[in-house]
């Protein structure tokens, strides 16, 4: 049987087990749409805006482990999509981007809606691939999926130029398997150096681990409570590692880094053996390097060895996947005698007696935190949560207690505001049967609002909490500590009325502006199971996020709440702990 | 310090502009770059030479590594090794010149490839260290242009990369 182009890549995807395509059409991809239409296997969900597809896919990527998969035209098809796969890109996301090209004969030659769009993308992709042949469709799609999946993920670009969709060819079977010479993403830890991490664990008086997204991208949550407890050791996490370990426990001591707790920076900066596992030393993380773990020997457990001793340099290097090397470390030190930390936990229970996230509430307005807290209240903290970017994220990830992984989504790396509706859209595909949140301000909201049709297109009910404190708050935070209160452009003037707004997109919409309204509008929104509502709070519009560690500063220069100082209550003599 | 990385990579389009690509992203530095096929049609084989801290050239050659196209790298420096480069100069020629031209072309062992109406060109090859000294040594205002291949190196004796 003769199949065209276009219908061997759909084959293709459907052998790759492909259950939603978020697209856009245009015309180099109408061979590509043509062959959507006559089948059921793949079923494709047309957003308003191909960022809002690459951030629906990649929302359906974190929750479900499996790859996101968009579709797009060229020229400002995949133009738009490019701070989606950037954002997909530095959170390590598995992807797959199918765009379409200007017919083979024409490229190079300013032809209509072309641009080079594997060199547009080649910095924030994994790979990228131009197709050049009907031949090499299968082939390059199973190539796209297994580096998109494996090893480190990330997203991977396939631009098909048109012609090469209508050409045909008689239908061969899919790969099973795929062999790329260059590319063996498949690593056994170097046994040596878990037997010297085990040591140095176990003689380590004040140790901490660091985990981070690793743990949940690698599947690795049940290793890594397994590891924490049988060690009895604190724990803390990063933005992007939240759930893998169980924010609730005893031993975790909550986030780190520029808005991380009181007790988990203090915990790095007085540590004598950091065990980083599937993190990467961001600067949000390590604040000024010379004052970063000052006391620390560096064990570093990741897939990829570029991370390692990138930004710190590492005293035990482990390349590997998560999952395995915790197994073969809690091997190595299940019969082990540890050193006995008790004098750290109890240094640690008082720098949580610190009580870094306590707020203060004032009559008449809503803290910011008192909303993430209801809200967590009324979901039982089971719900996922998606975020955009700035204070409101932040809150989110410090007042929402994540107990499972792929459950708290947002763009960490990029910081992409306007990722957080379409993931949640996508979330909310992946798992249709969870609560699924979206965690926003009035600022990033309005990047991704059209995909509120989308959404009553498809049906997917997330329910929009819209911080709503009339700035731009992370940016008006910043003006206020270190511009001198110069509010340049962080002020919006103008804001729609976004219940109406939701309203005229068939969805609910609900203004909350009293504290006492707070809970039942949550509870009425959640009780909506099928229905999309926007809760547009009003929150006090000058409430900042503390702890902060401001930019030059180490772990233990944290600004706290409603104290002037800088605190540096880093008096304790650890050596002596 | 000054490195000489040696990378195989798939003879395909665009696996250059990957590697050069990588280098301008992540600020690191291009002294030279030299590619072209290799024995296998389907590998091409890179020389870049780069200069930074150990730190800098490891995650270079991490960095390296980490591309999909890249089959290997490694950097010549650490092993014994031949490394050559080959520089064309086109000199402008008065008579008074011409001896002592001539006498630099003997000394340093190189070749006058072409003569015209009062210019040469000289084929000269070897180290990096050697072409500069050739190119110090020659009076610098007859020099009209220069053209070198940058630097290209295999590792001495039975190793292979
Ligand atoms: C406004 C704002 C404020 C922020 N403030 C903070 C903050 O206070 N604290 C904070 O933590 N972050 C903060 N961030 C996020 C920060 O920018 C980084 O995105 C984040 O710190 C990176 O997390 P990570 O180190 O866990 O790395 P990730 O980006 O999640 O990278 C994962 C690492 O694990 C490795 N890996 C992947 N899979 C595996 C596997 N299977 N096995 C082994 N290794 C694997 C990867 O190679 C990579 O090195 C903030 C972001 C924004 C936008
Ligand atoms: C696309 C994009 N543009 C600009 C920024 C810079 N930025 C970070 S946070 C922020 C303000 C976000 O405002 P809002 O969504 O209202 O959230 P708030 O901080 O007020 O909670 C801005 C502009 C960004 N992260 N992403
Ligand atoms: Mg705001």
């Amino acid at each position: 049987m003769k199949l065209n182009g276009a219908q061997i890549l759909i084959n293709s995807l459907e052998s790759e087990d492909v259950e939603y395509v978020f697209g856009y059409p245009g015309g180099a991809v109408l061979h590509i749409y043509d062959a959507l239409e006559t089948q059921d296997a793949v079923k494709h969900i047309l957003v308003r805006h191909e960022q809002g597809a690459t951030h629906a896919a990649d929302g359906y990527a974190r929750t479900s482990g499996k790859p996101g998969v968009v579709l797009v035209t060229s020229g400002p098809g995949i133009t738009n999509a490019v701070t989606g796969i950037a954002t997909a890109h530095m959170d390590s996301i598995p992807m797959v981007v199918i765009s379409g090209q200007v017919p083979s004969p024409l490229i190079g030659g300013d032809a209509f809606q072309e641009v080079d769009a594997v060199g547009i993308t080649r910095s924030c992709v994994k790979h990228n691939f131009l197709v050049k042949d009907i031949k090499d469709i299968a082939e390059t799609v199973k190539r796209a999926f297994h580096i998109a999946t494996t090893g480190r993920p990330g997203p991977v670009l396939i631009d098909i130029p048109k012609d090469i969709t209508i050409a045909q060819m008689t239908a061969e079977a899919y790969p099973e398997t795929v062999d790329i010479r260059s590319y063996k993403p498949t690593v056994k830890a170097s046994s040596r150096q878990i037997k010297k991490a085990a040591q140095l664990i176990a003689k380590s008086k004040r140790p901490i681990l660091y985990s981070g997204g690793g743990s949940v991208i690698g599947n690795a949550s049940k290793e890594l409570r397994e590891f924490t407890r049988l060690l009895n050791f604190p724990i803390t996490q990063t933005l992007m590692g939240l759930g893998a370990y169980p924010g609730t426990d005893e031993l975790s001591v909550g986030m780190l880094g520029m808005h991380g707790n009181y007790e988990a920076n203090m915990a790095m900066h007085g540590s004598d053996c950091v065990v980083a596992i599937g993190a990467r030393f961001d600067d949000r993380i390590t604040g000024n390097l010379e004052k970063f773990c000052p006391t620390a020997k560096i064990i570093h457990i990741d897939i990829d060895p570029s991370s390692i001793s990138k930004n710190v340099v590492a005293d035990v290097p482990i390349v590997g996947q998560v999952g395995q090397v915790l197994s073969e470390l809690i091997d190595e030190l299940k019969d082990v005698k540890l050193t006995d930390i008790s004098q750290w936990w109890a240094q640690i229970n008082d720098w949580r007696s610190v009580d870094s996230l306590t707020y203060k509430r004032s009559e008449g307005v809503i803290k910011p935190q008192t909303v993430i807290e209801a809200l967590y209240e009324v979901t039982k903290g089971e719900a996922i949560v998606t975020s955009d970017v700035g204070q409101h994220q932040m809150w989110a990830a410090q007042y929402y207690q994540f107990d499972e992984p792929r459950r708290w989504i947002n763009s960490g790396g990029l910081g992409t505001m306007g990722f957080g509706l379409p993931a949640a859209m996508g979330a909310k595909l992946a798992d249709p049967d969870r609560d699924v949140a979206c965690v926003t301000g009035e600022g990033s909201i309005q990047m991704m609002l059209q995909e509120l049709s989308t959404m009553l297109q498809y049906s997917t009910p997330v329910k929009i909490v819209c911080l709503n404190n009339g700035y731009l708050g992370m940016v008006r935070q910043w003006q206020e500590f270190f511009y001198e209160k110069r509010y340049a452009m962080s002020y919006m003037d103008a804001l729609p009325d976004f219940v109406k707004l939701t309203e005229s997109y068939g969805h609910v919409g609900i203004r909350v502006e009293k504290e006492a309204d707070l809970k039942p509008a949550l509870i009425e929104a959640f009780a909506q199971k099928d229905k999309t509502v926007f809760l547009d709070i009003l929150t006090d519009p000058t409430e900042n996020v503390f702890p902060m560690i401001p930019a030059g500063g180490g772990h233990s220069d944290m600004l706290l709440a409603g104290r002037d100082d800088m605190v540096s209550k880093n008096k304790t003599d650890f050596n002596a702990v | 310090m000054r490195h000489i990385i040696s990378i195989l990579l798939e003879n395909e389009a665009g696996a250059l502009s990957r590697v050069s690509g990588l280098f301008s992203a992540r600020g690191f530095n291009i002294e030279s770059l030299t590619v072209a096929q290799t024995n296998d049609p389907g590998l091409s084989r890179m020389t870049i030479v780069s200069s930074g801290s150990d730190r800098v050239i490891e995650q270079i050659v991490k960095q390296l590594n980490k591309l999909i196209d890249v089959v290997k790298v490694i950097d010549l420096t650490d092993q014994d090794h031949v490394e050559r480069e080959l520089m064309l100069i086109k000199v402008c020629v008065n008579k008074k010149d011409e001896l002592e031209v001539k006498q630099l072309v003997d000394i340093f062992s190189c070749k006058i490839v072409d003569v015209s109406d009062r210019t040469y060109t000289i084929e000269i090859a070897g180290k990096t260290r050697k072409l500069n000294a050739f190119l110090n040594a020659l009076d610098f205002a007859i020099v009209m242009e220069v053209s070198r291949t940058g630097v290209t190196g295999i590792s001495r004796g039975r190793t292979v990369i």
